[in-house]
């Protein structure tokens, strides 16, 4: 029978559950690295015993880890993520120039082929890559060396490149996203990049259509489908056909179109999961009711999943990197709150069961399918 | 003999419990018993002082001899009782929260 393993980086630890296919009971082990901040941990789909994980602490810096085990042991590997080159500036919150400094490793994507070739996402904000299983990282400069660069400026939560997606059909395409610059595409491997953020529109800078500047939380994107990609915004959940060439907005009847999630069902690629939350300041659900809205019809048309989520009193948030889907028939979806609890369901969404109520809050969640 | 004392995330990470014992050729200066400890235990770099510019991390101090030695030079010699072994350096966490 399939089993499933569920990578979960809180702010003072990592945690491994495990389950068999049904889903229902599950094995805990952690924390690992206790005391630290996980980030992200994802593990390699060429080989599922190899995990990178991001391990920081604000007074020792980033160091990283990996598993050759599926996170029964760990090893320290590379953490040296220097800029190439002269860093240069991007703006600071307060419009002025600001020296680019590597802080953290928020996102973690490992190569769809290689278990050995890991990407990094940074802030600020830059894409590198392993090619020796972390011990070495080189930067893709030509990212942050896009002309726009210098226009770039951090987001609340700082200026993170906090999406990385490989197109299963195309080596050389990848996207990324940083907030709060906005999505951009490579067709070369990451050598040169374009921004892809035609159809944003954001009220939170002067041109509200401009080439860079968005505030982009997260992007999705189906393996069979990569052209179409699915983007949760500060504002607005955003949809587009043409890889990223333009976008159209889907927010349709959410009840607020602000959240940082959005995932898409393993095999449906229309059906789309999303966790609204209120905002501008308050980053909790609306009336302390925790729902996911699933989307059958990729966009507009969205209904609210409650069943055995917290429909009083709730108010936790849902971060950019804490939904993960499975790959099992019915898929499972998983999400963590800053709350501490990871929440499961086995039935695409259907209904749901918290697997931890009390962990520190929740920073990521990725799941891995096995066999 | 220069023992060093770590900090509890520092141990973990390098694996090792209690007191690091490091010898140290030369004169014995921060830098110098810096450079021991990162050499035997390479995890631990880019954790105490950045990777490039060698900096001390703004919330790791240097304590030795009942004095911060945080500020003073990195290749200024330490105290004797530290070259010789007789009181330990020790790497400090800075309180500050979390």
């Amino acid at each position: 029978m399939s089993k499933v393993r569920v990578l979960v980086g809180t702010r003072k630890g990592a945690f491994v559950l495990a389950s068999d296919g049904k889903r229902e009971r599950w094995d805990i082990s952690g924390p690992h690295f206790a005391g630290w901040e996980m980030y992200h941990l994802k593990g390699s789909p060429a080989d599922p015993n190899r995990i990178y994980a991001s391990q920081s602490s604000g007074w020792f810096g980033q160091t990283m880890q990996r598993s050759n085990d599926g996170g029964k042991t760990w090893e320290p590997v590379g953490n040296k993520f220097v800029y190439d080159g002269v860093p240069g500036t991007h703006q600071w919150y307060d419009g002025t120039a600001h020296p680019w400094e590597f802080k953290r490793v928020w996102h973690l994507e490992p190569s769809l082929t290689d278990p050995d070739t890991v990407y990094a996402g940074v802030e600020d904000a830059a894409l590198f890559r392993s090619t020796d299983g972390g011990q070495n990282w080189q930067e893709l400069s030509g990212l942050r060396g896009h002309g726009s660069g210098p226009h770039w400026q951090p987001g609340a939560g700082g200026m993170c490149l906090h999406t990385i997606l490989l197109d299963p059909s195309n080596p050389q395409r990848m996207f990324i996203a940083i907030s709060a610059a906005g999505a951009f595409r490579s067709d070369d491997a990451g050598k040169t990049w374009k921004p892809i953020n035609r159809g944003l529109r954001s009220q939170q800078i002067p041109d509200q259509d401009a080439e860079v500047g968005h505030c982009v939380h997260r992007i999705a994107m189906h393996r069979s489908r990569p052209n179409v990609l699915f983007m949760q915004k500060h504002w607005d959940v955003m949809r587009t056909d043409n890889a990223g060439e333009s976008w159209q907005e889907v927010s349709g009847n959410l009840p607020t179109d602000f959240g940082f999630v959005i995932d898409v069902h393993a095999h449906e690629p229309d059906t789309i999961y999303v966790v609204p939350i209120k905002s501008d300041s308050e980053h909790f659900p609306l009336e302390g009711k925790l729902c996911v809205y699933r989307s059958r019809t990729g966009g507009n048309e969205w209904e609210a999943l409650t069943k055995g989520l917290p429909q009083s009193d709730c108010y936790v948030n849902v971060l950019r990197d804490a939904m993960a889907i499975d790959s099992l028939d019915k898929c499972g979806v998983y999400f963590g709150t800053t709350g501490g609890q990871v929440y499961a369901s086995a039935d695409a969404g259907d209904s749901w069961a918290p697997i931890v109520r009390d962990l520190p809050a929740v920073l990521s969640v990725e799941v891995q399918t096995l066999p | 003999m220069i023992r060093v004392v770590l900090p509890a995330h520092l141990r973990t990470l390098a694996r090792v419990e209690g007191e690091v014992t490091l010898d140290v050729e030369g004169l014995a200066t921060q830098r110098s018993v810096l450079d021991a400890l990162e050499a035997r235990y390479p995890m631990l770099r880019g954790t105490l002082r950045d990777h490039v510019t060698q900096q001390r991390r703004p919330f790791v101090r240097f304590f030795a001899c009942e004095q911060d030695l945080s500020h003073e030079s990195p290749d200024a010699p330490l105290p004797h009782a530290v070259a010789t072994g007789a009181e330990p350096f020790l790497v400090v966490g800075a309180i500050a929260g979390g």
